[in-house]
């Protein structure tokens, strides 16, 4: 349940960028989570519901980009969509990748007032 | 952001370094600066600010200030993590006992609760220090920043963190380690890599422990093995057995090579 503590630095960092700019409100956030960062999305929800009350981020529009992940086989040179570390390289069977994204974790924006 | 768990009171992290006094951190600030370049704005208006930062920047910054320590003292740190009951304590204890005399060791104890653990390396003579993670399911480098400072491992010497036993959280948080050892023992399932992929996708060697125990249990060595390469072509894999000591003098060989590897640099 690792989701909690995510959701707490969220809490940390937005609560930061907010002081900086001056802003009493945020009224968005937008964060980047790959589908390999880690993150189970059910605790995350679970998480987040629990941690935002009372915080900077409780009447805040929380939208998620989704990234997908990619990778490159290091064998063909295929690039191609994973779902998993262990999924194949399509083009060749090969195991042997560069994984190009889905590891993103990030506070991408807020829209503060 | 010690450890997490998002309630005030059983939250709070107690490090207890054996042999000496002990103190509790619970929730403690760390200074900051933050340059102030903000303009004016109306309270009405709304603004974006792009912020592009990664939520274990925090994490991150205090791993790298681990690692600087570690390289500045020819520190091999490795960071051990496993399911709980898979061996990561009686590999230390047997590892401690045998390599006396030849390296120097230190290591780092986490566990939610109790110094069990603690207990038994500190039987071994060697420095340990235990941290209790309250109600956190990982160990986070801020806690490892912590226990760094009250125990003061010796130059040159090997650092064993045995993370909390888990093969999901602890898999998020770099403590700033050389390396990252996935401990499984054959009376786990061999799929356990494809269960927990994010484990031994980030470990740069898995031991497989308790292979003593092998004629007695449905467990396929060579299947454990392709379903660790796929989710890891690069991982090194060795077999070991702590009771009956095979094995183990392969392992004993893989840290000397990185105590060489790490007096060179």
């Amino acid at each position: 349940m690792h989701e909690l503590s995510i959701v707490m630095s969220i809490i940390d960092i937005a609560k930061q960028q907010a002081d900086r700019a001056c802003a009493t409100i945020i009224d968005e956030i937008e964060l980047d989570i790959g589908t390999l960062s880690g993150i189970e999305m059910d605790s995350f929800e679970f998480a987040w519901k629990q941690a935002v009350r009372g915080s900077v981020l409780e009447g805040a529009v929380r939208k998620i980009n989704t990234i997908e992940a990619k990778a490159r086989c290091l064998d063909c040179d295929a690039v191609f969509s994973i779902h998993h570390y262990f999924d194949p390289c399509p083009v060749c069977g090969e195991h042997l990748l560069d994984i190009l994204s889905g590891k993103e974790l990030k506070v991408k924006s807020l829209v503060v007032s | 952001m010690c450890a997490t768990c998002g309630c005030d009171s059983g939250g709070s992290t107690a490090i207890h370094h054996l042999g000496e006094h002990e103190h509790t951190h619970g929730a403690h600030s760390h200074s900051h600066s933050h340059s102030h370049d903000h303009g004016h704005s109306h309270a009405s208006s709304k603004t974006i600010v792009d912020v592009e930062q990664d939520v274990l920047h925090q994490n991150n910054l205090l791993a790298q200030r681990n690692r600087g320590y570690f390289d500045a003292k020819n520190i091999l740190a490795l960071n051990l993590v496993s399911s709980p009951g898979s061996g990561k304590t009686s590999l230390l204890e047997r590892t401690l006992k045998d390599l006396k005399g030849e390296l120097e060791f230190a290591v780092i104890e986490g566990d939610q609760q109790t110094t069990n653990d603690a207990d038994r390396i500190h039987a071994t003579g060697t420095k340990v220090t235990q941290i209790n993670t309250g109600k956190g399911c990982h160990l986070d480098s801020h806690m490892v920043l912590h226990a760094l400072q009250g125990m003061k491992p010796k130059d040159n010497s090997v650092l064993f963190i045995e993370n909390v036993g888990n093969l999901v959280c602890p898999a998020m948080f770099d403590l700033g380690e050389k390396e990252r050892v996935v401990i499984i023992s054959v009376t786990e399932g061999d799929d356990k890599p494809l269960k927990y992929p994010d484990m031994f996708h980030s470990s740069t060697l898995c031991i497989v422990n308790k292979i003593d125990l092998l004629p007695y249990v449905p467990f396929d060595m060579e299947k454990v093995k392709a379903n660790a390469k796929k989710v890891n072509p690069a991982l090194e894999i060795l077999e070991v057995s702590c009771t009956s000591g095979e094995g183990l003098q392969t392992w004993y060989n893989w840290l000397k090579s990185r105590v060489a590897v790490s007096e060179l640099i």
